[in-house]
C-alpha cells in the first residue's frame, strides 16, 4: 500500500511534509506480521530517525554544494597529490622545504592574527559604550558600519593616497613637527594591516555590538545592587558573558583577514614582505600554470586556517556557553 | 554635576544621545570616543582623498590639486566600458540572489523543522564555504571550470558566487523559520490547505522580512565578492570590483584619476545598496540571527 505513494512522490516533493509524521505512530499494516514480524516498513523506520520526504527540500541545496564546493575541494586535494614529478607528497615537501613558499604561512599569520585581534578588542569598549538605547545610536552604528561597503580596492586606493609620503596623513604630522620625514606606510606590512583593519573593523564591531546587546542589562544592575563597582561589573559580569561571542567574532574576523589578497597586492609588497599564501597560490595557478602546486597551497591554506579556528573553538569550549538572558539569546 | 550636564545639553538643543553621553562620561569614555573619532576622521580623509583625486587635473606635492575637472568620470565611463561592466554586475548579483533564495530557503525550512541523522554533516557542508577562505576552494573550482569551458562565461561567474551565497541564505533563514510556530502550519493544514498553499499563503508572507534581509545581504556580498569572480571571470564577464582591481593593478596604463573615479562610482553603488539594506534590516538584529547558528 505504501509503495506506490513513495514512488510517486519524488516528482511532487511539494506534497510531502507532515504526512509521514502523522503515520509514524500507526501500527504496522495488517499484512506485515505475516512476512516479517519485527520489521515495520522501511519508510517508518526512517521516519523514526527524522528522515522523511521533507528532506527532499534539502536536496537541491546539498546537491549544488556537492557539485560546486565538495567535489572541487576533493578534486583539489587529489590534484595536490599528483605532482608533476616525485612521489605523492612531493608538492607538500617542496612547499615546506622552499623558504620562499613556506614563509608565506608566517607572513599570512603575521597579518591576519594581529588584524583580527585588534578588530575584536577595539570593538569591545566601543560596543560597551553603545549598548542600550539612546537617540542617534542607529546613526552612529551606520557610520561605523559604512566602511563595509567600501570594498578592498577603494580602501587600497585611499591608503595609497592618504598614507602615501605626500598624503594628508604625513603632511599633518610634518606640519605639527611630530616627524622629520614622511613615515613609510604604504607598499609594506603597515599598508596591508591598515587595509585589513579598515575593512574588518566594521564587521567585527557589528558582531560584538549584537552580542553585547544580547546580554540582559538587569544582570549588571543586580551586580550593582550587590555592591559591585563599574570595573567589577565589566570584569565579572559582562566579559565572561561576552567571551564566547568574542571567540566567534575573532574566528570570523580571522577568516576575513586570512584570505587577504587584493590589498596585499595593491598596498603591500607582494614580492616579499606581504607575499601571503593567497598570492603564492594564485601565482602557482595563473602565472606558472602549475595547478597541482596551486591546489597544494590552497589545501594548506585551508588546513592552517582550520587549525587556528579549532584552537579558538577549544578555548571557547571551556567557557560559559549558556544563554545570556537578553533579547538576542 | 550630571544635572548641569543635562541642562546644558538641553539648552544646546536636541543633541544626539551619544554626544550627551560622551559629555557627562568619565576619562575612560573620553579615550574610547577619542579613538572612535580618530578612526572616523582618518577614514573620512582617506575616502575624501580618493574623491578629491578623482576630480583633480593634477595632484602632486600640495595640499590640494591646482584645478578641478569632472572629465575623469566621462573617461572612466568610456575607457572601462562601465555601462557593460555595470550591466554584468547587476545580472550576476540578481541571478545569484534569486538562485540562492530558491535553493536556500527550502533547505533552511527542512533544517529548521527536522532533526535527522546526518544533520550535523549537512550543517558542516553549509558552514565550510562560509568559513574557508574563498581562494581555498576558488582555485580548484576555477581549475575545473577552465577544464569544462565554463570559465570566462557569465554562467561560470554566477556558479562560483553561489558557493558562498547559498549557504549564507540557509544560515540566515534557519533561525528565522525556527521562530515561526509550526502550529500555524498545522492549523492551515487542518483547514484544508495543501502544501503548496501552506507555502504560498502562510510561510512566505511570514518569511518576507527574513527573505528580504537575506536577499539584500547576498546582493551586497556578491557585488563585493572579489576573489571568486576574479578567478573565473573573462573579459566579458567581469564585475565592477574585478574591473576596478585590474585597472588598479596595472597602473600607468590608465590615469590614476580615472581609476579613482571608477572607485568612487563603485562606492556610490555599494553605498546605495547599503542604504537600501539598512532600511530593511536592523544591522544588529541580523547578526544576532546569524549568531545562533555560528560555529559551536
Amino acid at each position: 500500500m505504501a509503495e506506490p505513494r513513495t514512488a510517486s512522490t519524488p516528482s511532487t516533493p511539494a506534497a510531502a511534509p507532515a504526512r509521514p509524521a502523522e503515520r509514524a505512530p500507526e501500527p504496522a499494516p495488517a499484512g506485515a506480521p505475516a512476512s516479517g514480524a519485527a520489521r515495520p516498513p522501511l519508510r517508518h523506520r526512517l521516519a523514526e530517525r527524522g528522515i522523511d520526504r521533507m528532506l527532499l527540500l534539502l536536496l537541491p541545496a546539498v546537491a549544488t554544494l556537492i557539485a560546486l564546493f565538495l567535489y572541487p575541494m576533493l578534486y583539489g586535494v587529489g590534484l595536490s597529490l599528483q605532482p608533476r614529478s616525485g612521489g605523492i607528497f612531493a608538492n607538500y615537501v617542496a612547499f615546506f622545504t622552499d623558504p620562499y613558499q613556506s614563509g608565506t604561512v608566517w607572513k599570512t599569520m603575521r597579518l591576519a592574527l594581529p588584524a583580527a585581534l585588534f578588530n575584536v578588542l577595539a570593538s569591545v569598549p566601543i560596543a560597551y559604550r553603545l549598548r542600550g538605547r539612546f537617540r542617534g545610536k542607529r546613526l552612529l552604528t551606520a557610520i561605523l558600519v559604512l566602511p563595509v561597503t567600501l570594498g578592498t580596492v577603494l580602501v587600497a586606493d585611499g591608503i595609497l593616497r592618504y598614507f602615501g609620503p605626500r598624503g594628508w596623513f604625513n603632511r599633518v604630522l610634518l606640519e605639527l613637527g611630530l616627524i622629520d620625514e614622511p613615515l613609510r606606510l604604504i607598499y609594506n606590512y603597515w599598508g596591508v594591516l591598515f587595509s585589513l583593519i579598515i575593512t574588518g573593523f566594521p564587521f567585527a564591531f557589528l558582531l560584538v555590538l549584537s552580542y553585547m546587546s544580547g546580554i540582559d542589562p538587569t544582570l549588571e544592575r543586580a551586580a550593582a545592587t550587590l555592591g559591585a563597582g563599574p570595573w567589577q561589573r565589566i570584569r565579572r559580569i559582562t566579559l565572561p558573558l561576552l567571551a564566547p561571542g568574542l571567540a566567534t567574532t575573532f574566528i570570523l574576523s580571522f577568516v576575513l583577514a586570512f584570505s587577504v589578497f587584493p590589498s596585499a597586492n595593491l598596498v603591500g609588497e607582494p614580492a616579499d614582505e606581504t607575499r601571503v599564501m593567497a598570492i603564492a597560490a594564485y601565482q602557482a595557478a595563473f602565472e606558472k600554470y602549475d595547478y597541482t602546486m596551486a591546489s597544494t597551497i590552497a589545501v594548506l591554506m585551508g588546513a592552517f586556517e582550520l587549525v587556528v579556528i579549532a584552537l579558538v573553538l577549544l578555548w571557547r569550549g571551556r567557557m560559559y556557553t549558556g544563554h545570556t538572558g537578553g533579547k538576542g539569546a | 554635576m550630571s544635572a548641569t550636564g543635562t541642562t546644558a545639553a538641553r539648552a544646546a538643543g536636541p543633541a544626539p544621545g551619544f554626544l550627551r553621553r560622551a559629555l557627562r562620561a568619565g576619562p575612560y569614555a573620553w579615550i574610547v570616543w577619542g579613538g572612535v573619532a580618530f578612526f572616523l576622521v582618518n577614514l573620512a580623509a582617506l575616502i575624501l582623498s580618493v574623491v578629491v583625486n578623482s576630480f583633480a587635473v593634477n595632484w602632486f606635492d600640495s595640499w590640494l590639486p591646482s584645478a578641478f575637472t569632472a572629465n575623469w568620470y566621462a573617461e572612466a565611463w568610456r575607457e572601462f566600458n562601465l555601462a557593460d561592466v555595470l550591466l554584468v554586475t547587476l545580472i550576476v548579483a540578481l541571478v545569484v540572489v534569486a538562485l540562492s533564495l530558491l535553493l536556500g530557503v527550502p533547505a533552511a525550512y527542512a533544517l529548521a523543522r527536522r532533526d535527522f541523522a546526518g544533520k550535523r554533516a549537512v550543517l558542516l557542508l553549509l558552514m565550510l564555504p562560509v568559513l574557508l577562505p574563498p581562494i581555498t576552494y576558488g582555485i580548484p573550482l576555477a581549475t575545473l571550470m577552465y577544464k569544462i569551458g565554463l570559465a570566462g562565461s557569465l554562467a561560470g561567474v554566477i556558479a562560483v558566487n553561489l558557493v558562498p551565497a547559498m549557504p549564507f541564505v540557509v544560515l540566515v533563514m534557519t533561525p528565522f523559520i525556527e521562530q515561526i510556530d509550526a502550529n500555524i502550519e498545522s492549523a492551515a493544514r487542518m483547514c484544508g490547505a495543501g502544501t503548496r498553499q501552506v507555502f504560498t499563503r502562510v510561510l512566505v508572507p511570514l518569511l518576507i522580512p527574513g527573505i528580504l534581509a537575506a536577499a539584500v545581504l547576498v546582493l551586497v556580498r556578491t557585488v563585493a565578492m572579489f576573489e571568486l569572480t576574479f578567478l573565473v571571470a573573462g573579459p566579458d564577464s567581469q564585475t565592477l570590483i574585478v574591473a576596478l582591481y585590474s585597472a588598479a593593478f596595472t597602473p600607468g596604463i590608465r590615469a590614476a584619476q580615472a581609476i579613482d573615479a571608477m572607485a568612487v562610482i563603485y562606492t556610490l553603488l555599494s553605498a546605495v545598496l547599503l542604504v537600501i539594506a539598512l532600511s530593511f534590516v536592523n544591522p544588529t538584529q541580523i547578526v544576532a540571527q546569524v549568531k545562533e547558528v555560528s560555529p559551536e
